[in-house]
């Protein structure tokens, strides 16, 4: 083998892996993308996903309830507007350790017209209890309360 | 004082680092004997007063001097002295300083370790890793400085996160950092050599243990965050490809691949120019990795805008080293000669293929990770989820795991591909037997989730049979294959190890998905759940009294068959600064897999005067710590490569004067 094929095989196997991948990006990335929407956009009704997205806000004071077959209902704000989310534990799993009411949370799920019917709770394992998305969604909001980081 | 003493070593560490980068690089250029000498000693001073630095900041953290804006806003009087001295480095201003002494602990190693460098090579190496250190420390001073005072100061800190109170964790970042650090020498290596314009064997004897030692760290740091994560967030989950996990995963896979490619450089002078690429973007991977964890700026752009300094730095740091980097490379490359030539189907075939299928996942991790970055800075908030990943990453991984079982059998330059299926039949045959026996064990699974079942299976297989057939195990008698197992040169033994953890891992990680059991229910003490064969009751829930903080204590009663096998604890921690609950999860490592068991506040309304009822996640895991354990075999396995007598120092030395007498 001439060095001038070897480096031809090299140029092909790397091509096609590249292909590979980027097949395997574009055939993927569509229906894994979730966008981040506060209550008072999905409510506005505009651009509002059919399918799964997250939704940011603050826990209301007040308003978390449990039933008796582990779902539980609470209300997210953003100052302007709030709505009410439901989620089920006993099929998605115990709330975070994060979870708290008046808290940053962000809720993964879809809007069912009436309510936020949620599959994931998250919480970010990180120092600050305020997940980014949502201290940036309240600032635009003018709702931000919290210290600015020093 | 001792706030002043830190402050002020750290400063003058980054004027001997300066003068570090300036004075060995411009001897190197100009052939300057006296200004390339320099660069030993100022090594040395830099790692030195940076020790002083983070001792102060310790001590300072462990006396509680709340002072400094740092301790307060980081610790607290009543937490143990571990989770004190862990505080130091558990957030983003510690952190960068712990990341420059271990910058300058590496250099001053190759200043020790280096003698027999050639003299304008090692002065290179130091000035550009030098360059680095005045990156960091810059970044620390002006925009992350941990000894900045309070007036007036505080009686009490603000306390840690008491998710992050955990030994796991604790240990969890040193790691990480000796693992991203340690890439910065393969880095450095690769610099000097494009401004040497020569790579050679040497350099590959040179940059190996250094990347074979940042890998062992990394594959800690990772397994070790990994399990934190299993045990500690209770929610039975290892990886969430989550930004933060990304920013390790890439590191190390550009790392596996580095360490690979090196290997062909050693051994046959080829892959010259694609290695020394290799080591720019792994360190580049390293720098992103700790800069997008620290400053949160992967979650939004906009968090350049709360913090602009920070953020307009570590954009500016990250363009000039990734972007000064790749143009030398460019402009250099090319002077870098052509190596040997060698067949597509040969051990360096099979590296190639590594190569090229791990650089295609980093590039995919890449891509999701910055996606949401790249959509924000266009108006669109999204975040990119976990299927993603899955559906991109695993096919990429499983072509290669499948060449990996099969290159350590393959020759140098032209491996025979007729006479490997009568070297590796064994394999074949243990790869059925197992997967008969797993699914006998557990019954059927999803086709993918056999697939990659088989996959593991069929890597630690082929490493148990390459072994075998080095040993001649079955074909002398027993005492002469102990005899050849105990004459093999460590570096195969250290393959064979960290490629069967590899298969390990890959087996745990499949079994555990495929056969998990998950029951999560209500239940009054008293109540049982039935999970597979076992029989789980919550025996009674207490509450105790912790170091700093009160937890519910549930237990859980374990039997099979009617008799009792094991007993879970798990907890709910409620600390008071700051007022946080916590879910101890209950582990108990079955043979078959782990048991799982937490607890939480179920909030649903109770009727007065009757007891309680808790929320209750029960799992069972098969084989989840065959993850664990190959881990540490990856780990143990780079080890023993690292002390293979090829690797050391001296045999460098004998290879570069038979070079030099050719």
């Amino acid at each position: 083998m001439k060095r001038k094929h070897q480096r031809a095989l090299f140029v092909g196997a790397g091509l096609a892996v590249l292909a590979l991948a980027t097949t395997l990006v574009l055939n993927s990335l569509g229906q894994s993308l979730n966008y981040f929407l506060m209550p008072t956009e999905v409510l506005a009704g505009e651009d509002v996903p059919q399918g799964t997205f997250q939704l940011g806000g603050l826990v209301s004071d007040g308003s978390f309830e449990a039933d008796d077959e582990m779902g539980v209902s609470f209300q997210v704000e953003d100052g302007s507007s709030s709505l009410s989310v439901v989620y089920d534990q006993v099929a998605h799993g115990l709330l975070p350790d994060l979870f708290r009411e008046g808290q940053g949370v962000i809720v993964e799920g879809q809007w069912d017209g009436s309510q936020f019917v949620a599959s994931r709770v998250l919480a970010k394992h990180d120092e600050n209890y305020m997940p980014p998305e949502v201290a940036e969604g309240l600032k635009e909001m003018g709702e931000w309360r919290g210290e600015e980081t020093p | 004082m001792i706030a002043e003493i830190g402050h002020f070593a750290l400063i003058i560490a980054l004027m001997l680092a300066v003068a570090q980068s300036m004075a060995p690089l411009y001897g190197a250029w100009r052939r300057n004997a006296t200004l390339m000498a320099l660069c030993s000693p100022l090594a040395w001073g830099q790692f030195l007063l940076l020790g002083v630095s983070f001792l102060c900041l310790t001590y300072l953290y462990v006396v509680s001097d709340f002072s400094v804006q740092n301790v307060f806003l980081n610790s607290h009087t009543q937490k143990p002295l571990l989770y004190k001295v862990s505080g130091v480095w558990g957030n983003h201003e510690g952190s960068i300083l712990l990341w420059a002494l271990i910058l300058a602990f590496f250099g001053a190693a190759v200043a020790m370790f280096g003698r027999r460098l050639p003299q304008t090579f090692k002065a290179r190496v130091l000035g550009v890793q030098a360059l680095i250190g005045v990156g960091f420390l810059s970044f620390s001073l002006f925009t992350s400085n941990p000894f900045i005072r309070l007036n007036p100061a505080p009686l009490e800190g603000q306390g840690l996160n008491p998710l992050l109170q955990d030994p796991g964790l604790a240990f969890h970042p040193p790691m990480l950092y000796l693992g991203y650090v340690g890439l910065s020498i393969a880095f450095s290596f690769a610099i000097a050599a494009l401004l040497e314009g020569r790579v050679n064997a040497l350099w590959a004897r040179w940059v190996r243990p250094w990347t074979l030692a940042a890998w062992c760290f990394l594959t800690a740091g990772i397994a070790l965050g990994s399990w934190w994560a299993y045990y500690e967030l209770g929610w039975g989950g290892w990886w969430f490809w989550d930004p933060v996990e990304n920013a390790s995963l890439m590191p190390w896979l550009a790392a596996t691949a580095l360490l690979h490619s090196a290997i062909v450089v050693e051994k046959r002078e080829t892959l010259k120019s694609w290695t020394v690429l290799l080591a720019i973007v792994a360190f580049s991977l390293s720098l992103l990795g700790t800069f997008i964890v620290r400053s949160g700026v992967l979650n939004s752009v906009h968090a350049f805008a709360s913090d602009p300094t920070r953020g307009v730095y570590i954009l500016g740091f990250l363009f000039v080293v990734v972007g000064g980097s790749l143009v030398l490379y460019a402009v250099r490359a090319s002077t870098l000669q052509a190596g040997g030539m060698f067949a597509a189907v040969s051990r360096e075939g099979g590296l190639v293929w590594n190569n090229l299928f791990l650089a295609a996942a980093t590039g995919t991790v890449l891509f999701g990770t910055l996606f949401p970055m790249l959509a924000d800075a266009f108006g669109y908030k999204v975040s990119v989820a976990a299927p993603y990943f899955n559906a991109v990453f695993v096919p990429l991984m499983i072509p290669l795991l499948l060449v990996m079982a099969v290159g350590p059998f393959l020759a140098w330059k032209r491996g025979n591909i007729a006479a490997l299926p009568g070297r590796i039949w064994p394999a074949v045959i243990l790869l059925l037997v197992g997967l008969g026996l797993a699914i006998w064990w557990q019954g059927a699974a999803a086709p993918l989730e056999i697939l990659g079942l088989a996959t593991g299976i069929w890597l630690l297989a082929s490493v148990l049979v390459e072994l075998a057939g080095r040993i001649n195990l079955f074909r002398t008698s027993l005492g002469g294959s102990m005899k050849r197992a105990v004459d093999l040169p460590r570096g195969a033994w250290g393959m064979s190890v960290a490629h069967a953890g590899m298969g390990l891992v890959v087996i745990g990680m499949a079994a555990s998905i495929s056969w998990e059991r998950e029951v999560i229910s209500l239940k009054y003490p008293g109540d049982s759940s039935t999970l597979g064969a076992y029989e789980i009751t919550l025996q009674d829930v207490a509450l105790k009294q912790g170091p700093n903080y009160r937890y519910h204590e549930g237990t859980f009663i374990v039997r099979r068959d009617g008799a009792v096998i094991a007993t879970l604890y798990p907890e709910i921690r409620n600390y008071t600064d700051p007022v946080t609950q916590t879910t101890e999860a209950a582990i108990y490592p079955l043979i078959s897999g782990d048991l799982y068991a937490v607890i939480a506040e179920s909030g649903a309304n109770n009727i007065p005067g009757e007891p309680k009822r808790w929320g209750v996640r029960l799992y069972h895991k098969p084989l989840i710590g065959w993850m664990w354990l190959g881990a540490f075999m990856m780990f143990v396995g780079g080890g023993l490569s690292l002390s293979d007598r090829r690797l050391r120092v001296g045999v460098a030395q004998k290879a570069k004067q038979a070079e030099a007498s050719v």
